[in-house]
């Protein structure tokens, strides 16, 4: 390698609690642009909350998560953290897409109106632009043909697929999914991850919650494990999963594999 | 014959054909007997209504279509339209307020709520109606200076202004507990949908929840509109000509009182009658628009359901 890759995430030291419950207890993580991190771990865990952390949905109790450079939510000035305005936030949120277990679709809106809506409404493009790119999206997702239908006429797997196609309209630089597949019947979870695997592939930086052990092995290009609100062990792939070090990770791995 | 699994006989029919069984209906002697009760008392309701004199039918004829009736009516129709329209934007900004995080937002929309419902709607119009004894004159300015503009209140809030005032500020006050309920029925999925993409609250409220929230708004609102219609009679006690007071004054004059109450209540009858026609289609409406929201909140629970077998906790 001629150059090391930029940092895109950066958590440091990061604290989570709600009321008493501390779900995330000093959680330190590096993603570099361009790279595939699945996030694995039993339920619990804390593997969604620190993914909601990063496009502040969810506010961190302590810590630092900084996103290409900015730290999220908050400004830094003479050694103190001020919280940022929530148009900030917005606009930082604007740049990280997102796709959730529940698919989310707007319900009210075609397919096409739910990919329009913020790269028009929000980013305020051209909606000629924006539509040309949502087509293109749709054609990238396999699901052209359904660019008028309405989400409840849609089945899980095609939902989600639509979902990854609403954030990528934003153009962000950074996709988080948070349980992408633990909502969908099993014939549907290839449909999606199929779409996935093809986005890891142009280089979209992505950090993935899931319990796709197969998507972790053979998209991913680090895997964290996750336990109890810290992280266990972190790696490659094969040496994460197939020879793991740590025995929460061995745990864990017998019961899933 | 063929024996079914519980081991009773069935005919023979081939696979994919329906039975041809006949069935017996259920006798249900109960249903006649109510048949002729009701229709008895009908027959004796009918002929009282019909040949007790004191109705006053030709009198009720003579004043249906009059014109003073028939601008009481008119009246009628326009406060009710401008006391629910006031009354659904001041309690869409009160539902707003009520879910904002800014304590001194929701404190105050929750005391004009307390307020407004817990007071008789009659009683505010009232104080409407004797705001001068309370405040002879209404000015404008900065306190201590001259003021800028001064008038007498009577002159300011007539008793349409009083009559609107008090129906639409207490319509509000129950319009923003519907609007609340509807903002509140959408899922908390939606919003944080929406500001993972970087829309603002406003945007947010505006374009997705707003939306969605109208299925649960519109047929209560429309339920509240028929209310209104009938409420507005209130106003007679403002001395405003609305359709009730309009029949007082006749009536005042012709001591005619029975005949002309019934040709105002034969017009409010019309009236909600072709008011719950309308609220039928509404809802009909936004039933429809919801259907298929309906089905993916069902097929959500299934997978729900789905899900809770295979793990058993579902992971934050």
């Amino acid at each position: 390698m001629t150059q090391t890759p930029k940092v895109m995430v950066k958590a440091t030291n990061v604290w989570k609690s709600f009321g008493h419950n501390e779900v995330l207890k000093g959680i330190n993580l590096e993603v570099k642009a361009g790279e595939v991190t699945t996030l694995l771990g039993p339920s619990g865990s804390g593997k969604s909350t620190f993914l909601r952390l990063i496009n502040h949905l969810d506010t961190a109790s302590a810590g630092r998560i900084t996103v290409d450079g900015d730290l999220v939510g908050y400004r830094e000035h003479n050694g103190a953290l001020h919280e940022l305005r929530p148009q900030s936030i917005a606009k930082m949120r604007s740049e990280v897409g997102m796709v959730f277990q529940q698919f989310n679709l707007f319900p009210h809106m075609s397919v096409l109106q739910n990919i329009m809506e913020a790269p028009v409404g929000v980013k305020k493009e051209s909606k000629a632009r924006v539509r040309e790119r949502a087509e293109r999206l749709l054609e990238r997702v396999g699901l052209a043909d359904k660019r008028n239908a309405y989400p409840g006429s849609l089945s899980g797997g095609q939902q989600q697929r639509i979902a990854i196609a609403r954030a990528l309209a934003m153009e962000p630089k950074l996709m988080l999914f948070d349980e992408p597949t633990s909502a969908l019947d099993p014939e549907l979870v290839g449909e999606v991850l199929d779409v996935m695997h093809d986005l890891a592939s142009t280089g979209m930086t992505m950090i993935v919650v899931t319990h796709e052990m197969g998507f972790a092995r053979e998209v991913a290009d680090s895997v964290v494990f996750m336990d109890g609100g810290v992280v266990v062990e972190s790696g490659r792939p094969k040496d994460v999963l197939s020879n793991p070090q740590e025995e929460r990770t061995q745990a864990f791995l017998s019961k899933v594999l | 014959m063929n024996t079914s699994m519980n081991g009773l006989a069935v005919p023979d029919v081939s696979v994919g054909q329906r039975s041809p069984e006949k069935v017996k209906k259920l006798k249900r002697p109960g249903r006649w007997a109510s048949y002729i009760m009701m229709g008895l008392v009908a027959v004796l309701v009918i002929q009282s209504v019909a040949t007790n004199p004191n109705f006053g039918w030709p009198i009720v004829g003579e004043y249906f279509a009059s014109p003073r009736v028939l601008d009481g009516l008119v009246n009628t129709l326009q406060l009710t339209f401008i006391a629910m329209l006031l009354g659904v934007v001041l309690g869409v900004i009160l539902a707003v307020m009520r879910l904002s995080t800014n304590p001194a937002l929701y404190g105050a929309a929750g005391l004009y709520i307390w307020f407004f419902r817990g007071t008789p709607v009659f009683v505010q119009l009232l104080f409407w109606g004797f705001i001068s004894a309370l405040y002879p004159t209404l000015a404008l300015g900065i306190p201590g200076a001259e003021p800028l503009f001064s008038t007498d209140t009577n002159s300011l809030i007539t008793p349409v202004v009083a009559a609107i005032l008090g129906l639409a500020l207490n319509e509000a006050a129950y319009m923003a507990e519907i609007v609340r309920a509807g903002i509140v029925s959408v899922g908390k999925g939606q919003t944080e949908a929406a500001h993972a993409l970087g829309m603002s609250n406003m945007r947010t409220l505006r374009r997705v929840i707003l939306p969605q929230a109208m299925s649960v708004i519109v047929p209560p609102t429309a339920n509240n509109v028929i209310s209104m219609l009938k409420t507005t009679s209130l106003v007679s006690v403002l001395s405003f000509p609305e359709l009730l007071y309009a029949t007082q004054l006749i009536y005042a004059e012709n001591f005619q009182t029975i005949p002309l109450l019934i040709t105002a209540s034969i017009w409010y009858l019309i009236v909600t009658t072709l008011m719950t026609i309308g609220q039928y289609y509404t809802e009909r409406h936004y039933n429809k628009s919801t259907r298929a929201q309906g089905l993916s909140i069902m097929r959500r629970f299934i997978e729900l359901q789905k899900r809770r077998g295979t793990n058993d906790a579902p992971a934050r």
